[in-house]
């Protein structure tokens, strides 16, 4: 893991280091397993059409987790995550796999995110962020927002 | 909107109907599955061996594990029939979500969960008329304390 952020690295606008991810069909199944959604929607491809998204897609959940990733990555042990929101506006679609480890070539998503807000409330030293997933053509398919708490260099 | 409501009589009675609580413990093995699932490979979500000497003393859970928004999604579905066999529409997406982590939750922790319909409203969109109906979740920990509130949205059409 990267080292500790503090309060004061942080300005409104400065950027959250990105996460890159790979959502693949393998993926969906391992995620489906661990989250215990099992909807058809995420596997089956008849049942994909019948509910209007044409293929099977990547679970909200999961690029609500990858999201929840990308926070507790940057905020590290000592930061607390408080908040953290997302909306599915945009529909995504895995990879397909070449072998049974390695996926085919195409898209990558990118989490990221930027600070809008530092306050001091409580006792406590808080940040808010816009976050989101995109996806490789930059379109923003899952927009949400995070409000952390993170440890200040002035008290300990 | 020009025609009728979506929304029936027998929807409407759902508005403010909690589901049943549903209690379960949080495992070690879940938490490291769920991490892996995500590819995340924090050792706060990873490492069960050094996992007492970590700020919390325990493995600790990656952000949701909690699910959406009930643990198993099984009550999810439970909840999402019962709106359909109300009348409601059967084609269904997962809208979104809101977290609000109030006290850490890790191995070990017995959660206590309630959900409730807190929401059903209608407006025409691209999928034509379309219903959103929010739901709120409470996870209660075995000390008595809540652990986490969220809401979740669906939407069908």
């Amino acid at each position: 893991m990267a080292k500790q952020l503090y309060y004061e690295d942080v300005d409104v606008g400065t950027e959250i280091t990105p996460l890159a991810k790979i959502a693949t069909s393998r993926m969906l199944v391992q995620w489906a397993g661990a989250s215990g959604d099992f909807n058809p929607l995420h596997y089956e491809d008849d049942f994909a059409k019948a509910m209007g998204v044409g293929a099977p897609i990547v679970h909200g959940a999961l690029k609500r987790a990858w999201l929840g990733h990308l926070m507790t990555d940057w905020i590290g042990e000592q930061g607390m995550l408080k908040k953290l929101s997302c909306q599915y506006r945009g529909m995504d679609y895995p990879r397909k796999m070449k072998t049974m480890e390695e996926p085919h070539d195409g898209e990558t998503w990118w989490c990221k995110g930027k600070v809008t807000k530092k306050y001091e409330e409580g006792g406590e030293h808080l940040v808010e962020c816009e976050i989101w997933v995109e996806n490789g053509k930059g379109d923003k398919t899952t927009p949400g927002a995070a409000l952390v708490a993170l440890p200040s260099r002035g008290k300990k | 909107m020009a025609e009728g409501s979506i929304i029936t009589d027998e929807l409407k009675k759902l508005i403010g109907v909690s589901g049943e609580p549903i209690t379960f413990k949080v495992e070690e093995g879940a938490i490291q599955r769920y991490a892996q699932a995500i590819g995340d490979p924090n050792p706060l979500f990873n490492d069960i061996e050094n996992a007492s000497k970590n700020k919390y003393g325990r493995l600790i859970c990656p952000p949701g594990f909690t699910g959406w928004p009930i643990k198993g999604g099984i009550s999810v579905f439970k909840l999402v029939d019962s709106l359909i066999k109300a009348g409601a529409p059967t084609r269904l997406l997962d809208g979104g979500v809101e977290f609000e982590f109030v006290e850490p939750i890790g191995a070990g922790d017995v959660l206590t969960t309630t959900t409730k319909i807190a929401s059903i409203t209608e407006r025409e969109t691209r999928m034509g008329k379309t219903m959103f109906t929010t739901v709120e979740t409470t996870f209660v920990n075995q000390k008595g304390k809540v652990a986490l509130n969220g809401r979740a949205t669906f939407i069908q059409f």
